[in-house]
């Protein structure tokens, strides 16, 4: 089977799943214990306001309309008006998730040129002295809470040496580039010891592969062993794990969002669930599963370009 | 050393013994172990699974997986010990003078990589030939080795294509640089007889073509009695029998040898049916071999006195030796 055909089966098995989540979302609204106007608004709301929004949330109309409506609108993103902020959702959304995104890609990029070398070290030099320091090292930097990394790289980096700024997002790329580096950092951090674990895992595992001996046995060397044979049949774990942190990290990279004062989403979930703005709260339900199927779809198109086997 | 032609073989090993690491500790695979083959000679490696003889096959090439190694003897190719040549003439030689096969050619090849990208790699580098070259000699060797439709499969995956077809290829990689010894490591056990059988025939064609001299492993007294000149039976990391294959199967002379080749079963017309014979008792584990003769514990022929003879071979005409004094 050809690639394409393998994407386009696994983006059909997708929308299945993709439905599933809209009615998680739509039903998140009405998950709330009583009239959901009315605990929206607080007990102190008069009966007036709280029928304008049951107008305005549609939740006076029967429950397949409501979720058809919610299905259709959320098609075109459109998802209303944020109860706090008095704006379109949509565009709030959008421009914090171009942050989120570009702060994970980051911090994947950054674990990922420190994880591969490291583990590939780690397997060649396995039980030796190179593998133990490194083993050791990134257990260490696991072991490190993010908010505590971040704080400790902002001491050195901002305020110490003022290579980066301490928060906000710079408006040049460069600027931006650079404000978005110690985030990434504190995150990448955290990546790293997982990502280099599975891959050195089955480095390994790949090294006592009978191939691996018959590729010596022909005389190659160990570089081309190690870089064209063993790694790309070492990748997927390593991929796998990449995928679920990826979806994960979209939603749940609040605290260093918070401590770099960067407005992404995870964030933005926060302050809506503190102020109980239930339709942003629902928007980013459904954003985040979103982000969770496309990441799964993006890994199982590399097991494919990976693997000839997958694809069958 | 038994060869009786040329003073320096094609390839010898003298006292070979190699140590291996497995969960309980350090133990020896195979000890003292001597043999050597001589151009267009093919030896055969006659064991039970564990003997040492697949390791041993490893050696030859130095290949003992790591943590294991080398503890003594040497191996010397053509008269040049091994431990003489630097990484890089040892890496020529693998691949281009001595090539190998394996038991199971499902694993041997790379899943991720087309048989065509794996026998041109291998075409470039040791044959330093360019890509478009490699592409039409790669597809000769599999038409030399009997691959139907060569071009269609140098696009297929390894897992594409059937077990015999996959030990064809690893063939076809193997004789591309025209080895002058190829080492074979049980390279039918993982095929069905009729594949067995095309394979050895394959093999028998290519070596007589070729000069080549040929180790063939297997645990298959059929296998190697087709196909080798002699035959080195190996027994708890010890060659315990040596010489050319129609006198050790003829004449054998040592109790394991003997019990060997009792137990083969035998289609017989007349005379009802028999019991299997079967040696007694099983093979000692690495690392737990008793003194002496590490066969003494099996034999039906042993005294007290085998729990202090070593283990070597005696040299009778022609050629034939036995590591057991008692029985002669």
């Amino acid at each position: 089977m050809s690639l394409i055909a393998f994407a386009g089966r696994r983006l059909a098995q997708a929308i299945p799943v993709l439905l599933i989540i809209t009615v998680a979302a739509f039903s998140v609204i009405h998950l709330v214990p009583g009239d959901p106007a009315r605990v929206m608004l607080g007990s102190r709301a008069t009966d007036e306001a709280v029928q304008v929004l049951r107008e305005q949330l549609g939740l006076d109309k029967p429950l397949v309309t409501q979720y058809l409506d919610f299905l259709k609108a959320a098609m075109r993103l459109d998802f209303g008006d944020s109860l706090f902020q008095r704006t379109a959702i949509g565009p709030i959304v959008a421009a914090r998730a171009v942050h989120s995104l570009a702060l994970v890609a980051y911090a994947v990029l950054i674990s990922l040129v420190i994880a591969v070398p490291l583990a590939l070290l780690s397997a060649i030099r396995r039980n030796l002295l190179a593998d133990h320091v490194v083993r050791a090292l990134t257990t260490l930097a696991f072991c490190m809470p993010s908010f505590w990394t971040a704080l400790l790289l902002v001491l050195l980096f901002s305020i110490r040496l003022k290579f980066f700024p301490t928060s906000g997002l710079g408006d040049s790329p460069l600027a931006y580039l650079a404000s978005l580096t110690l985030p990434a950092v504190s995150i990448g951090l955290y990546l790293t010891p997982i990502l280099l674990r599975s891959l050195r895992a089955s480095l390994i595992q790949t090294l006592g592969a009978e191939f691996v001996e018959a590729a010596r046995a022909r005389g190659f060397g160990e570089a081309r062993i190690l870089f064209k044979h063993v790694l790309r049949n070492s990748l997927i774990a390593m991929l796998t794990i990449l995928g679920i942190n990826v979806g994960f990290l979209i939603s749940g990279a609040v605290i260093v969002e918070n401590v770099f004062s960067i407005p992404g989403l995870g964030s933005l979930m926060v302050a809506a669930i503190v102020q109980r703005d239930y339709p942003v709260i629902v928007a980013l339900t459904l954003v985040f599963g979103v982000v969770v199927v496309a990441a799964n779809f993006l890994v199982d198109l590399s097991y494919a370009l990976l693997d000839p086997r997958i694809r069958q | 050393m038994q060869t009786a032609s040329s003073p320096a073989p094609l390839l010898a090993a003298r006292g070979l013994s190699v140590g291996l690491v497995n969960r309980h500790g350090a133990f020896l695979a195979t000890k003292r172990v001597s043999l050597a083959v001589d151009r267009g000679q093919s030896l055969g490696l006659l064991g039970e699974s564990g003997c040492g003889k697949s390791i041993t096959l490893r050696a030859l090439l130095g290949l003992v997986p790591h943590p294991g190694e080398i503890v003594g003897g040497s191996v010397t190719w053509k008269g040049r010990d091994w431990r003489s040549l630097s990484k890089s003439e040892i890496r020529r030689i693998r691949g281009k003078d001595i090539a190998m096969i394996f038991q199971d050619p499902a694993s041997c090849l790379n899943p991720v990589f087309t048989i065509g990208d794996q026998v041109t790699e291998t075409l470039r580098l040791k044959l330093s030939l360019k890509a478009k070259a490699a592409r039409e000699l790669a597809r000769d060797l599999l038409d030399q080795v009997g691959i139907p439709a060569p071009e269609e499969r140098l696009r297929l995956y390894p897992h594409q294509l059937s077990g015999g077809m996959r030990q064809r290829v690893m063939i076809a990689m193997a004789i591309a640089t025209e080895p002058d010894l190829l080492l074979a490591d049980e390279p039918t056990t993982a095929l069905d007889v009729t594949i067995q059988d095309q394979i050895l025939t394959l093999l028998a064609g290519l070596k007589e073509r070729n000069r080549m001299a040929m180790i063939l492993v297997s645990h298959d007294v059929g296998v190697v009695a087709q196909n080798c000149d002699l035959i080195a039976v190996m027994y708890a990391g010890h060659i315990v029998e040596w010489g050319p294959t129609y006198d050790v199967l003829r004449t054998p002379r040592h109790p394991y040898t003997r019990g060997l080749l009792a137990a083969i079963p035998r289609l017989e017309v007349s005379g009802g049916r028999r019991p299997l014979q079967t040696i007694a008792g099983a093979p000692p584990t690495p690392g737990e071999l008793p003194e002496g003769c590490p066969f003494r514990l099996r034999c039906s022929s042993a005294r007290a006195e085998c729990a202090t003879i070593p283990v070597t071979l005696d040299h009778k005409p022609p050629g034939h030796g036995s590591a057991c004094p008692i029985v002669t």
